[in-house]
């Protein structure tokens, strides 16, 4: 078994590509998607730590975290349906009726 | 052992490969299916780190249902094209400059306080078993299971609210995000 520096690595990468989608793409969608990817990186260092102690309840809180992301999606998802719906665009740029 | 190796760095390629493919890919459609690559392949990562439930729950959950709803939302609204550059010119320098400041400060940790962790060890067969995560979560971890049952269910009138405001905002109510603000 590789040692745990190798996941935590990946992991540590899928984060960052995650992060650089949220702060470069303008499109809700891909912002979107880039967070469940973060979500995701997080749940691999989970599940390589529980492996590192033999203990499960790193295992569950990645069943938890999944069960937050699917809830998360489908209400942003109808966020998304409904800003396009009011704006014909889901530019983020485009969206800025709260702007001071 | 060197098996591990070609298994751990041929699918990490897969997967760093497959998340750039997400962030760079200019249609919507094209980020999504990448995506699912990226977690089939995390998929089979978890399954090599002993969560063989966690792994299917991964592909029947994520890869499954949350991105089909995404690539439903994709091809309902139509917006396969929408590559416009960002308004801000300096945005993505910037945003490069952090995402390295980032991956240097993770990886600074990780190789200095590297030693602090144990060595990985051969789990046996029932680690990470349906039954034993089941034992877990409903001996211990009763209470947050509801929780999430109810979470689950907030979010679905949520959705129902939002999306039958929808349908009828037009005659009777104000839309719910209306376009007289703009300048």
């Amino acid at each position: 078994m590789l040692p745990i520096q190798y996941f935590l690595g990946l992991s540590i990468i899928l984060f960052t590509i995650g992060t650089l989608g949220v702060l470069i793409r303008r499109n809700a969608i891909i912002i979107f998607m880039s967070v469940e990817l973060m979500l995701n990186s997080a749940n691999l260092a989970f599940v390589a730590f529980s492996h590192m102690h033999q203990v499960l309840n790193g295992q569950v809180f990645v069943f938890f975290t999944m069960a937050v992301a699917a809830a998360e999606v489908g209400v942003g998802l109808a966020l998304i349906v409904s800003i396009f719906k009011a704006k014909q665009s889901i530019n983020i740029d485009d969206i800025n009726n709260l702007r001071g | 052992m060197i098996a591990d190796y070609i298994l751990f760095f041929g699918l990490s390629i897969v997967a760093i490969a497959s998340a750039l493919g997400m962030l760079i890919s200019k249609s919507a459609i094209y980020s999504a299916l990448n995506l699912i690559l990226n977690f089939l392949t995390v998929a089979i990562f978890y399954l090599w780190l002993g969560a063989p439930f966690i792994a299917l729950t991964q592909v029947t959950v994520y890869a499954g249902a949350i991105m089909v709803l995404f690539l439903f939302v994709i091809m309902l609204l139509g917006i396969e094209q929408l590559g416009k550059a960002p308004s801000i010119p300096w945005q993505r320098p910037i945003a490069i400059i952090l995402g390295l400041i980032l991956i240097f400060e993770a990886g600074y940790l990780m190789i200095t306080r590297g030693n602090e962790l144990n060595p990985m060890q051969v789990s046996s067969s029932a680690f990470g078993s349906p039954k034993a995560v089941g034992l877990l979560l409903f001996n211990e971890y009763l209470l947050p299971f509801e929780a999430i049952s109810v979470l689950l269910l907030a979010s679905m009138i949520g959705v129902i609210i939002l999306s039958h405001r929808i349908k009828n905002g037009g005659e009777e109510r104000p839309k719910p995000f209306s376009m007289e603000g703009e300048e």
